[in-house]
């Protein structure tokens, strides 16, 4: 199955390890990663896969959520369908 | 490939511009719970429910999460009960009221519609014990609807009914008193009633249907607000085509949801419903979308243009992205439910007669409408004909939910609470239709019933 992470906040240094570690932890594999910045904001959003992830999905959405708090970042993870529901034929 | 465009306009849409699913609706058959025993037949009621519901509000939740797209509201609609209670040796159908809120308290779920009778040509058994039963029924359960059918294109309009809404709304309103007549808003008067709306409090199941159902109703008026705002001043082919994308990627992510909703629940797909459903929440008003086009206030000269062109620019969007579309399928104009319709009430610039003519061009009729607590049942009855002319001659489902709140005069605010919102009292009209409610009988069925 595959999701879609997006990161929004203030642009700092190790916001991509950050996550990526985080990622790792759950033996989750990156498979795309597109970022900017606007405006002094940090926007990112990474296609991942978690057939291998080993946390329910609930679990590692909190646990991602929770370390963009620490970091003031808003970090989110949502099924990628949702985005090819609305945006592709 | 997905863009970062793509990314964030989707969530800025979740995130800023309330787009949600309203509800996903699981549609329940209860013609097989039939039994002459009550009791039995509120048991066999009881333990079809929540056996079948009971993974509905966990499901809903977890698709909540995963997807990262708001369900607001998860509910269940039965067979109408009318038909079910018919057949029991029992005169009193209030205990199937009390086992239907029972029900829905154990799945979790925060309404439950079915409490209804479709009696647009005549009342059976079912029907006549059922309508007696309405206003206490409403007045001892918390999350039970009701609805009663009073006229059809293919049937006319069954005048007693009518005259006999007006008084039950009344009694309603009455029994209510404490809660400025909450069971009102609890109780729908249609014509050309539809049998897989998943909205409430017009939701039942319909008896066409299979065993059980997943209907999902979508949302978005704050996307099309918003989405208009890019095309200020640009001529109305532009406001259409603008309208028509987004209610386009509304649905397709209904249509998602419901698909996967179905999946998991293990219960078949049945339509999804193309709404643009208000809440009271700023930025998730319809009226709101109607003045972004150019009107100065709600209900001025232009609105049932503005209205009609929206209502059908939602569907033309719509449609090609559910593979079943059904429910009531366009705007909804409830004014206690919408900040803006709230606004354009209370400015007096929104009336009564304007909110009747636009029900000509929306999707439902007039919706959680607040009245003085003097309005006679007659008047009452006079505005639910009204509105059922309407629904009869243009083939379209019309509705009345009416709430005359006893105690309360012209310009007073009355508060629902929660979805249901605040209204200001409504004037009517003071003349008297007391002599036209009282003649009773049946307006016959229009010409353009007679296809075949």
């Amino acid at each position: 199955m595959k999701a879609i992470v997006t990161v929004v906040g203030k642009d700092q240094v190790g916001i991509i390890a950050g996550v990526c570690n985080r990622l790792a932890e759950h033996n989750i594999n990156v498979l795309d990663i597109s970022q900017t910045v606007m405006q002094g904001y940090f926007t990112m959003m990474m296609v991942v896969d978690l057939s291998l992830c080993d946390a329910a999905f609930d679990q590692l959405s909190r646990s991602m959520k929770d370390y963009g708090e620490s970091r003031a970042l808003s970090i989110r993870i949502q099924r990628e369908d949702i985005f090819d529901a609305m945006h592709k034929l | 490939m997905l863009s970062l465009n793509n990314i964030f306009d989707t969530i800025n849409m979740i995130d800023k511009q309330h787009l949600d699913i309203r509800t996903i609706t699981m549609g329940i058959s209860l013609l097989d719970c039939v039994s002459e025993d009550p009791k039995r037949c509120c048991d066999k009621i009881y333990d079809k429910i929540t056996k079948y519901a009971e993974n509905l509000v966990k499901t809903g939740e977890n698709i909540e999460s995963e997807f990262g797209i708001p369900i607001v509201n998860k509910r269940i609609s039965v067979t109408p009960m009318a038909l079910v209670a018919g057949s029991c040796d029992t005169e009193d159908l209030v205990p199937f009221a009390l086992t239907m809120d029972r029900a829905a308290k154990t799945c979790g779920v925060n309404f439950i519609g079915g409490f209804s009778a479709l009696v647009q040509k005549g009342l059976a058994r079912g029907d006549e014990l059922l309508l007696r039963a309405i206003p206490q029924a409403l007045a001892e359960t918390d999350f039970v609807c009701s609805s009663v059918n009073v006229g059809s294109t293919k049937a006319g309009i069954n005048m007693d009914a009518v005259a006999r809404m007006g008084r039950i709304i009344k009694e309603t309103a009455h029994l209510t008193r404490e809660q400025e007549g909450l069971g009102c808003a609890k109780l729908v008067v249609f014509c050309n009633a539809v049998e897989d709306n998943p909205f409430m409090a017009g939701a039942f199941h319909g008896v066409g249907e299979a065993d059980s159902v997943i209907n999902v109703g979508v949302s978005g008026p704050g996307v099309v607000y918003h989405a208009l705002q890019s095309v200020k001043g640009a001529p109305f082919d532009v406001v259409a085509e603008t309208v028509k994308k987004t209610a386009f990627q509304i649905t397709r992510m209904g249509q998602m949801v419901a698909a996967e909703a179905s999946r998991r629940l293990n219960t078949p797909f049945g339509i999804v419903d193309l709404s643009l459903a208000p809440t009271p929440a700023v930025g998730d008003s319809v009226a709101r979308i109607l003045e972004e086009m150019g009107l100065e206030t709600c209900g001025t000269h232009g609105t049932t243009a503005a209205l009609a062109l929206l209502n059908d620019a939602v569907k033309k969007g719509g449609v090609m992205a559910s593979s079943h579309v059904g429910g009531l399928s366009g705007a909804f104009i409830p004014v206690s439910e919408d900040e803006g319709m709230i606004a354009a009430a209370l400015s007096g610039t929104l009336t009564l007669d304007k909110l009747e003519a636009m029900t000509c061009v929306c999707s439902v009729g007039l919706d959680m409408i607040a009245v003085p607590g003097e309005t006679s049942a007659e008047t009452i009855s006079a505005i639910i004909a009204d509105e059922a002319a309407v629904g009869m001659v243009n083939s379209k489902t019309t509705a009345v939910r009416i709430i005359p709140v006893e105690g309360k005069r012209v310009g007073d605010m009355v508060e629902m609470g929660g979805l249901l919102g605040s209204a200001p009292v409504m004037p009517v009209h003071e003349a008297s239709s007391a002599a036209f409610i009282a003649r009773g009988g049946r307006i016959p069925a229009p010409l353009q019933s007679l296809k075949n």
